[in-house]
C-alpha cells in the first residue's frame, strides 16, 4: 500500500452507511483541508460522529455496519482491501467524548503507541513521552506523576493525556469527537487553545454540539442533518449567511 | 522507513491470525473435553446397563456372585442428599437471615467473610471432623443400635459442609432485592419480622432457590467426606442409623481394586451420577433463566415508578 | 377484639421465626467454628519434625503429600490457565458473547463445572491409567484436576473481561494497536484482578480435591516420587489415608498444615487483588 502524503487532505465522495437496515449516512461528499479546523455541527442522531468514524475506520467495530463509497486520506484508499487499518489508525489519531485513559501509569498511556510500532529503547520512549505531553501543554502538571496511574487524574487532565497519548502515534490527523463535552469550561478553554496550536502541524475534525466552540476554533464547519450533509462552508459564512433553510434555522437555535 | 513499518505489520496480521486460531482452538478444546468424557463414561457404561439390565436396576451389590445391582446405593444417595440438604438449607436461610436483618451490623461484615473462607476448606476435613467428632457422638449418644457409621452421620456432615454455599448465596440473594421493597412494608405497618419473612424472602425465593440446587450438586457429588462417614455397607436404607453406600462412595471404594464386569460396572454408577448431575444443572438453568426474567420485569416497574 | 388477638398471634409467630433464625445463626457458627478448631486443636499438637520433613523410612511423613500437591497444582494450572483464558478471550472478544457457538460452548462449561469429581476421577482413571496405559501417575491426576478447574477459570475470566470497558479497547484500536496487541496489553491487565482471584480459587481447588487423585495418582503415601510419571500422594489424599488407617492424630495434623495452606492461598488471593487494583487505578 502507499505511503500516507502529509501534504494531502481528505477526500470523501459518495458515502453511505448502513447499520443493519437503518441509513445512517446518506450520499457525502467533502473535502477536507489539510493544517485546518474542521467542524461537524448538527443536532443528536444526524450521522456527525458516525461520519467521523468512518475517516478511522472505528465504525468496522459495529456489528451489521455497511459503508459505501470513496475516502481518499493523503492520497491513500482508506478502505481499499490491502489497507492495514492499524496503519491506517496510527496515522489518523483519534480522541473520544468521554476520557479513555487506560488504567495503566501516565508513562505507559503515553508510550502505548510507539511501543505498539517497535520503539522499545528507555531513551526514545521518555522523549517522545515528554515531548507528547508538551504538545497537549500538560507536561508541567504531570511530570513528577508520571508513575501514577493516569485514573487518578481529573477529567480535564484526563482528556488532556488522552490527546497526548495520540500525539505520540505522530498522526497526520487528528479526529476528535466531542472532546470537551464531559469537561468544565476552564478544561475546555484549554483544550481549544490547544486545538489552535495544533493546527499548524495537524489536520483537525472534530464534532461539536456547541455552536460557540466551532465559531471559536473552526476554519470550515460542516452542518448535518438526518444523515445529509446540509452545508459545508467557512465558519463565518456558514454561521452568518447560511443558504440553506434547516442550517439557518439551527444555528439560530430553532430545533435541535 | 515505510518498508519497515509495512513488514512489521504484515508480520502483525499473521500472528493476528495465528493467535486468532489460538484462541478458537482453545474454545474448542472445553468441548472436546466433554466430550472426551460423556463418550468414555457412555461407551463404558451404556452396554453394561442395558446387557445386564435386569440385575443391574436391582438392590444386591455383591461382587463375588456378579450382582451389580445399584438400586440400594441410588436410593441411599438420594436420601442422604435430601436430607442434608433439608437440614443444610434450613439451617442456612435462617442464619442468612439472621446475618442480613438481625444480626449487629458490625459482625456482619467479619461472619460472611469467615463463612466465605469456610467454603474453601477441603471436604476430606469435613470427613475427618465426622469420622473423629460426629461419628463417635451419634454412636454413643442418639443411635438405638450402637453404630455411629450411617446415614445420618453422613448427613450432618454434608450438611455443615453446604452451609457456607447457601449462606453466601442466600446473603447475595437477599441483597439483590431492592430496600424500597422492605420499607414499603414497614411504612404499611409491618413489624420488621413480618417485612423480613412476609416481603424479602418471597422475593429473593428463585435466588434461594438456586442456592438450594447448587448446594443439592454439592451434596450428590461428594464423595471423601461420605466414605469416611457412611459405613459403605451396600444395603437399602431403611434407618437413620443404618450403615449404607452412596454411588459416588462405591466408585471410589471399587475402581482401584476391581477388573472385568466389576469395573465397567462402576462405570455404569458413573453414568447414573452423571445423569442425575445433568438433571439437577438443567434445574438449575432453568431456576436460573426464570430468576432472571423476574428480576428484569421488577427493575422495569421500579424504573416505571421512578420516571412518574 | 377478634383481629387484635389475631394480630398478637402473628406477632408471636413471626417473633418466633426471627428467634429460630437466631438459633441457626448459632448451630451454624458453632458447627463451621467446631470443625476448624476441632482441628486445630487436635492436630497442632501433633506436628513434629519428622511428620512435616521426616524420611518416609523412619515412619510417617508427609514431605511425599507436600510435594505431591505443589507438582499437581503447577501441572493442572500450567494447562488450565492458558486454556481457560483463552476460551474467554475466544468468547468475548473474538464472538462478542453471542451466538450459537458461544452458546455450546457456554453450556459445555457449565456442564463441565456441574460434574462431581468421581466421574472426573473414574474419567481419569479410564483414559490415563487404562486406555494409555501410564498406571497411576501425576501426570494423568494432574490434567484430569486441569479439566476440573477449567470451567472456574473460563467462567471468571468471562466475567472479568465483560466487565472491562469498551472504551479502553477502543482507545487502543484508534492507537493503531492490532487486536491481539489490544487483548493482551490493555483489555486482559485491565481484568487482571478478576483474573488472578479465579486463578488462586481454582488452586484451592486443586489443593482440596481428594476424590479425583484416589483414581488418577493412586495413594502411595511413603515415597517421594522421581517423576511425575510415578504414582503419589497429595496432603488431603494423606488426610484420607491416615484417617481410614486408624491415625486421626496424624490426619489432623495433616489437616491443619492443608488449612494453613488454603488459608495463606486466600491470603494471597486477597493481596493479589490489592496489589492489582493499586497499580492499574480504582476501578482495574
Amino acid at each position: 500500500m502507499k505511503e500516507f502524503d502529509t501534504e494531502l487532505g481528505i477526500s470523501v465522495t459518495g458515502c453511505n452507511l448502513w447499520y443493519g437496515e437503518l441509513q445512517a449516512l446518506k450520499n457525502i461528499d467533502m473535502e477536507i483541508a489539510e493544517r485546518e479546523i474542521t467542524a461537524f455541527i448538527g443536532p443528536s442522531g444526524c450521522g456527525k460522529s458516525t461520519f467521523l468514524k468512518t475517516l478511522n475506520r472505528m465504525n468496522d467495530l459495529v456489528e451489521n455496519c455497511r459503508i459505501e463509497g470513496r475516502f481518499i486520506i493523503g492520497g491513500v484508499d482508506i478502505y481499499a482491501k490491502d489497507t492495514d487499518v492499524n496503519l491506517l489508525r496510527k496515522n489518523v489519531g483519534m480522541v473520544f467524548q468521554k476520557p479513555n485513559p487506560f488504567p495503566m501509569s501516565v508513562y505507559d498511556n503515553i508510550a502505548f503507541a510507539p511501543r505498539t510500532f517497535g520503539i522499545k529503547k528507555r531513551s526514545e520512549l521518555d522523549e517522545i513521552v515528554e515531548k507528547s505531553l508538551r504538545r497537549a501543554s500538560i507536561w508541567d502538571d504531570l511530570k513528577d506523576r508520571l508513575k501514577k496511574s493516569a485514573l487518578g487524574l481529573s477529567g480535564g487532565q484526563q482528556q488532556r493525556l488522552c490527546i497526548a497519548r495520540a500525539l505520540a502515534a505522530e498522526p497526520k490527523i487528528l479526529l476528535m469527537d466531542e472532546p470537551t463535552s464531559a469537561l468544565d469550561p476552564i478544561s475546555t478553554g484549554k483544550i481549544e487553545d490547544l486545538m489552535s496550536e495544533l493546527k499548524t502541524e495537524l489536520t483537525i475534525v472534530i464534532v461539536t454540539h456547541n455552536m460557540q466552540q466551532a465559531t471559536r476554533i473552526a476554519d470550515k464547519t460542516a452542518f448535518f442533518y438526518l444523515g445529509e450533509l446540509i452545508e459545508y462552508a467557512e465558519t463565518e459564512t456558514l454561521f452568518t449567511t447560511p443558504k440553506d433553510r434547516r442550517t439557518e434555522n439551527y444555528i439560530t437555535g430553532r430545533f435541535g | 522507513m515505510t518498508m519497515t513499518k509495512r513488514s512489521i505489520y504484515s508480520f502483525i496480521s499473521a500472528r493476528d491470525k495465528v493467535m486468532k486460531a489460538i484462541f478458537a482452538f482453545a474454545a474448542l478444546f472445553s468441548v472436546l473435553a466433554l466430550i472426551t468424557i460423556t463418550v468414555f463414561l457412555f461407551a463404558g457404561g451404556l452396554p453394561f446397563i442395558f446387557s445386564h439390565g435386569d440385575t443391574f436396576w436391582g438392590v444386591v451389590w455383591d461382587v463375588h456372585s456378579e450382582l451389580y445391582g445399584i438400586m440400594s446405593m441410588a436410593v441411599a444417595t438420594l436420601f442422604v442428599t435430601a436430607l442434608s440438604v433439608i437440614m443444610g438449607v434450613t439451617v442456612g436461610l435462617f442464619t442468612a437471615i439472621c446475618l442480613y436483618k438481625f444480626c449487629p451490623k458490625k459482625a456482619v461484615a467479619p461472619i460472611s467473610h469467615l463463612i466465605n473462607l469456610l467454603a474453601g476448606i477441603p471436604s476430606v476435613i469435613y470427613g475427618l471432623f465426622g469420622m473423629v467428632v460426629i461419628v463417635p457422638f451419634i454412636r454413643d449418644y442418639v443411635s438405638p443400635n450402637g453404630v455411629g457409621y450411617g446415614i445420618l452421620s453422613a448427613s450432618i456432615v454434608l450438611a455443615v459442609m453446604i452451609l457456607p454455599t447457601v449462606v453466601s448465596v442466600s446473603l447475595d440473594a437477599m441483597r439483590a432485592v431492592p430496600k424500597n421493597y422492605f420499607e414499603g412494608a414497614l411504612a404499611l405497618g409491618a413489624t420488621k419480622e413480618q417485612a423480613t419473612f412476609k416481603v424479602l424472602i418471597p422475593s429473593a425465593k428463585s435466588g434461594i432457590f438456586a442456592g438450594a440446587v447448587l448446594a443439592t450438586g454439592r451434596a450428590l457429588g461428594e464423595t471423601m467426606a461420605v466414605i469416611m462417614v457412611i459405613g459403605n455397607s451396600p444395603e437399602m436404607p431403611n434407618s437413620l442409623f443404618q450403615s449404607v453406600r452412596t454411588l459416588t462412595a462405591n466408585i471410589a471404594l471399587g475402581a482401584t481394586e476391581m477388573t472385568g464386569d466389576a469395573a465397567t460396572a462402576l462405570i455404569a454408577c458413573g453414568v447414573v451420577l452423571f445423569v442425575f448431575t445433568l438433571i439437577i444443572n438443567l434445574t438449575f438453568a432453568l431456576v436460573g433463566k426464570n430468576g432472571k426474567d423476574k428480576k428484569g420485569a421488577v427493575r422495569e416497574k421500579s424504573n416505571k415508578s421512578k420516571n412518574k | 377484639m377478634k383481629n387484635q388477638t389475631k394480630a398478637k398471634i402473628n406477632k408471636g409467630f413471626y417473633s418466633s421465626l426471627k428467634i429460630s433464625s437466631y438459633i441457626c445463626c448459632g448451630i451454624a457458627l458453632t458447627a463451621l467454628v467446631g470443625v476448624i478448631l476441632f482441628v486445630m486443636i487436635r492436630g497442632t499438637g501433633h506436628i513434629s519434625l519428622q511428620l512435616l520433613f521426616g524420611d518416609p523410612k523412619d515412619g510417617d511423613t508427609i514431605l511425599p503429600a507436600f510435594l505431591g500437591t505443589l507438582r499437581l497444582v503447577a501441572v493442572s494450572i500450567l494447562l488450565a490457565v492458558p486454556l481457560g483464558i483463552f476460551t474467554a478471550v475466544f468468547l468475548v472478544e473474538y464472538m462478542r458473547g453471542k451466538g450459537k457457538l458461544v452458546r455450546l460452548i457456554r453450556l459445555t462449561v457449565e456442564t463441565l463445572a456441574a460434574i462431581p469429581s468421581i466421574v472426573y476421577g473414574l474419567f481419569g482413571y479410564l483414559v490415563f491409567v487404562v486406555a494409555l496405559s501410564w498406571g497411576y501417575s501425576m501426570w494423568g491426576g494432574g490434567i484430569t484436576l486441569a479439566v476440573m478447574i477449567l470451567p472456574t477459570i473460563v467462567r471468571s475470566t468471562e466475567e472479568s473481561l465483560l466487565s472491562v470497558p469498551d472504551s479502553y479497547r477502543e482507545g487502543a484500536l484508534a492507537l493503531g494497536a492490532s487486536k491481539v496487541r489490544t487483548i493482551f496489553k490493555v483489555t486482559l491487565p485491565s481484568a487482571s484482578s478478576g483474573i488472578v482471584t479465579s486463578v488462586v480459587l481454582a488452586v484451592g481447588r486443586v489443593v482440596s480435591e481428594s476424590a479425583v487423585l484416589i483414581l488418577t495418582v493412586g495413594m502411595v503415601v511413603n515415597k517421594i516420587p522421581a517423576a511425575l510419571t510415578e504414582p503419589g500422594t497429595s496432603l488431603a489424599l494423606d488426610i484420607y489415608y491416615f484417617a481410614n488407617f486408624g491415625k486421626p492424630d496424624e490426619a489432623a495434623a495433616t489437616a491443619v498444615v492443608l488449612l494453613l495452606f488454603v488459608l495463606a492461598l486466600n491470603l494471597l488471593a486477597a493481596l493479589c487483588g490489592k496489589l492489582i487494583r493499586k497499580k492499574y487505578g480504582d476501578n482495574a
